[in-house]
């Protein structure tokens, strides 16, 4: 069974000497955040990650969830429901909640670490309390003073569960279709009535009360997604007194069976008159819904690292332990009956495309993150708005590349185990099973796409695209001059430059025709991704090569990261010249073909 | 009562050591650094204590550069109340050590002072029981349980032979082996709180003792590397070899 390390060194290198957290100080979530109180959360989380979330990583996979016929109830597998405990009773359900409601405050750049950790070790417990803090996060937003203070400091404390309750048998991506109907009663509560299904963490016995937010139609409600209201829905009604008293008309009616994750239950949901309280609006569900579905997109992206990173350690570990052939320079270790595999070629071109993806975008989503921190609380309009660009245009591109790359990185280990990792001791197909979810939900990843050239690149009025290009042109401006780093700048340069014409292009030709637009829009989507890895590989570079020159210690820590922004520069960048040609090939190649041809 | 706990900063357990490349000590820099297995366990077991209503309060002290006072942070977020932090830039030796303990015990007046058993860097296994001797206080080391009444200490000890009994007056030195208990996991809430708790910085000279050096570095060098094993026919073959190398 693989063993999580959780990557330390990286995150203190990112966090100390990566990110540029000035635009954050004097912001009241930055007070507490001292580097000590970083090194202590990253410890301590990672701490727990290894040794109690690891540990039932493969239990909860060979177990799964149990779904009680009689009493629709769901048993987690042995071992979660005390994980849980621990997990929620030291505090971490709170990391980044607000204070008012007994959170810690920390920002969210933060728990963006620790999501990783969570998820490498163990995706499908990251899920329960994934779905909370997303759950946490809507009704922060829109609830009513009373349901904050109502629902909000359990589910901060992690003793209730939060749901997110969008899908439908006849409705996925497109939730225009919902049938789930809510009828108003006269003390203002509604009636809620119809079918979900595919509900995360939708019944478990980890939490005491689980709190659904479920979208559904009130009557006379407009066709389409211009007529959907986000409702509340409670398992256990709570009483005067905030505890869980009786039992509400929603009951979880079956599990799937599936091919990953498979302690995260995935729950069909009846609502049988269930009562349920309007949050925001009638007819804005849709809006209040994406403000969780933003957030749990860019968490759903970094489930996909999380996971990348662990199946990229067991991959080395492997590749130095696993003896075959001799390398074709001659024998490396002679006193032994053959070489480590690590020595062959094709065996570090996979596990350097592995470390290449899982730094590159650890830096991306924590510097992401600071933007959203930035976004969220920052006390200057200014400067949120403009941070909200930066995360606006990434949280397709995060959520689509690093799942993609996730489930790559994740084959990728496997290869390097060869048989050991088809078979299942190695718990390497775990991953490769576990992780193909992140692709799928939260928006498929071709919705990803079409939302990156439908609405991020025309949003703002240009202003999206701007957060991006400027910063990075004067970056490329800052460091033209100095010639150590020009293998690092220059393939920067070109891509982004190569990215602006290509985006002119997508822009002038899906004016007159939207099926353009959405032909290109996959392969545009790793053209952009790439080349935001390519900007923070040069700014990895470029740090480590300052610390280089400064003479500071960890040499090797440092040459490791110019060695690795090389390996990317100059054989994972270059993907995007082919990326440009298939964007200019246009949609006709793709769009002439009649149905029947298939 | 009041438990004095001793934290001493070590590489973490986890990292495969290794020695820098001019000798003069094992490689630090950005190495995970963690408050010593042992010395963990011996604070959970003082946080026990007080928990139970045996102890008022929980005191944890290390002796160091600045950067021991993380381990001590991470030893209030345990729950520890307040922390000594004994500066200076060189490691002393077990002896120097329990020199400088000493003039904490007799500041502070524990009724238990709790050690690990050895540190995992040098595992010297020495501190503990010198303090006790230079304190003239008794001892009981390798504590695999601990129970407390009317002043006294019973403590359950692995040794050789297997696990016996003792019991001592306090103040008393215990020392805590690997199965006493298993530390809690930190709680965040109690990370932050942390930080607002009293941390006393202490000078040597203010305890009265000049400096901590009481070595010199010489040279560190890895264990050599092992020669690969030989495979033999028969027992005969291996009685020549034992032979040869004058074995037998
Ligand atoms: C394990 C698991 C957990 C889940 N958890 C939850 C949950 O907690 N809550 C919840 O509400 N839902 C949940 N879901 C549902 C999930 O969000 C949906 O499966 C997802 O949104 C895709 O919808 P669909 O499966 O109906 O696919 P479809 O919408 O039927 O899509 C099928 C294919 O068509 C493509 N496609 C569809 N429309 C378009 C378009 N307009 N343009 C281009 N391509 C298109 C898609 O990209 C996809 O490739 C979960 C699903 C699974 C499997």
């Amino acid at each position: 069974m693989p063993r999580y390390k959780a990557p330390l060194e990286d995150f203190r290198f990112l966090y100390n000497e990566f990110l540029d957290l000035s635009a954050c100080a004097g912001m009241t979530s930055m007070e507490e955040a001292t580097p000590d109180i970083f090194e202590a959360v990253l410890t301590e989380g990672a701490r727990i990650s290894e040794e109690r979330l690891q540990p039932l990583n493969a239990i909860g996979d060979e177990i799964g969830c149990k779904f009680n016929e009689a009493d629709g109830s769901v048993t987690m597998p042995d071992g979660f429901v005390d994980a849980y405990k621990d997990y929620a009773g030291a505090g971490w359900t709170g990391l980044t909640a607000d204070p008012e409601y007994g959170g810690q405050g920390l920002p969210v750049f933060l728990g963006l670490a620790m999501s990783e950790m969570i998820n490498a070790a163990n995706a499908s417990f990251a899920a329960y309390p994934g779905l909370t803090l997303g759950a946490y996060e809507v009704l922060h937003r829109y609830g009513t003073e009373e349901q904050k203070k109502r629902y909000l400091p359990k589910m901060v404390s992690g003793q209730w569960g939060g749901t997110m309750n969008l899908t439908e048998p006849q409705c996925g991506t497109d939730l225009g279709l919902i049938r789930t109907r809510a009828e108003p009663r006269d003390d203002g509560s509604y009636v809620v009535t119809g079918t979900k299904i595919w509900i995360s963490a939708g019944e478990h016995d980890m939490v005491e009360n689980n709190i659904h937010l479920v979208l559904a139609r009130t009557p006379g409600a407009p066709a389409g997604t211009r007529g959907i209201s986000l409702f509340l829905v409670p398992k256990f009604l709570v009483d005067e007194n905030g505890n869980p008293g009786e039992r509400n008309g929603v009951k979880c009616t079956g599990l799937e069976k599936k091919m990953g994750i498979k302690s995260s239950a995935t729950c069909e949901m009846q609502y049988t008159a269930a009562k349920g309280y309007l949050v925001g609006e009638e007819n804005r569900g849709l809006a209040a819904m994406f403000t969780m579905m933003n957030a749990a997109r860019l968490v759903t992206g970094i489930q996909g690292l999380g996971m990348a990173s662990a199946a990229y350690q067991a991959a080395v570990d492997f590749a130095r332990e696993r003896l075959q052939g001799r390398s074709l320079a001659g024998a490396r270790y002679p006193d032994k009956p053959a070489d480590p595999i690590i020595v062959h070629p094709d065996v570090r071109r996979m596990l350097l495309e592995s470390k290449a993806f899982v730094e590159g975008a650890r830096a991306l989503g924590l510097y992401t993150g600071v933007q959203l921190e930035l976004e969220l609380r920052h006390p200057d309009e200014q400067v949120r708005q403009r941070a909200g660009y930066w995360v606006a245009l990434m949280t397709p591109i995060i959520k689509a590349y690093f799942t993609d790359m996730g489930s790559e990185v994740a084959n990728l280990s496997m290869q390097v185990h060869g048989g050991a990792g088809y078979v299942r001791d190695t718990g390497v197909e775990q991953f490769v099973r576990d992780v193909r979810i992140t692709q799928i939900y939260e928006g498929t990843n071709g919705i990803q796409a079409l939302d990156l050239v439908g609405r991020k690149l025309v949003g703002n009025s240009g202003e999206n695209l701007k957060a991006f290009f400027e910063p990075v042109q004067a970056f490329v401006a800052e460091h033209a001059e100095n010639d150590a780093l020009a293998c690092y700048i220059k393939p920067l340069e070109d891509a982004a430059g190569l990215l602006q014409e290509t985006t002119a292009t997508v822009y002038s030709k899906m004016s007159s025709d939207p099926e353009e637009a959405g032909a290109a829009s996959v392969d545009y989507l790793r053209m952009f991704a790439l080349t935001a890895m390519a900007y923070m590989w040069a700014r990895q570079a470029v740090v480590a090569h300052g610390q280089l020159e400064k003479g500071r210690g960890r040499a090797a820590f440092y040459q490791s990261k110019l060695d690795t922004a090389r390996f990317f520069m100059t054989r994972m960048l270059p993907d995007t010249l082919s990326l440009g040609e298939r964007v200019r090939a246009g949609a006709g190649p793709v769009m002439t073909p009649s149905d029947e041809e298939f | 009562m009041k438990i004095l706990v001793t934290l001493k900063r070590v590489v973490d357990y986890n990292v495969r050591v290794r020695v820098k490349s001019d000798g003069s000590g094992v490689e630090t820099d950005g190495v995970k650094m963690s408050i010593n297995p042992f010395d963990e366990i011996a604070l959970e077991e003082a946080l026990r204590i007080k928990e139970r209503g045996d102890a008022e309060e929980v005191v944890v002290a290390s002796i160091g550069a600045a950067d021991v006072q993380q381990q001590l942070r991470t030893g209030l977020a345990m729950g520890a109340d307040r922390a000594l932090h004994v500066e200076t830039e060189s490691a002393p030796q077990p002896l120097t050590a329990a020199r400088i303990l000493l003039k904490l015990v007799e500041r502070e007046e524990p009724g238990i002072v709790f050690l690990g058993k050895q540190a995992i860097d040098d595992d010297c296994n020495q501190t503990g029981q010198m303090l006790a001797a230079l304190w003239d206080r008794p001892q009981a080391t390798f504590a695999s349980k601990v129970e407390l009444s009317d002043g006294k200490a019973s403590v359950t000890r692995e040794v050789d032979a297997g696990l016996e009994t003792i019991q001592v007056d306090l103040p008393a030195v215990l020392t805590s082996d690997l199965r006493l208990n298993e530390p809690r996991f930190v709680k965040l809430p109690e990370i932050m709180k942390a930080k607002r708790k009293p941390l006393d910085i202490i000078a040597l000279d203010e305890l009265g003792i000049e400096d901590a050096v009481d070595h010199q570095i010489s040279d560190f060098q890895p264990p050599p590397k092992r020669a690969g094993g030989k495979i033999l026919e028969s027992a005969g073959e291996l009685v020549d070899e034992l032979k040869n190398k004058g074995l037998l």
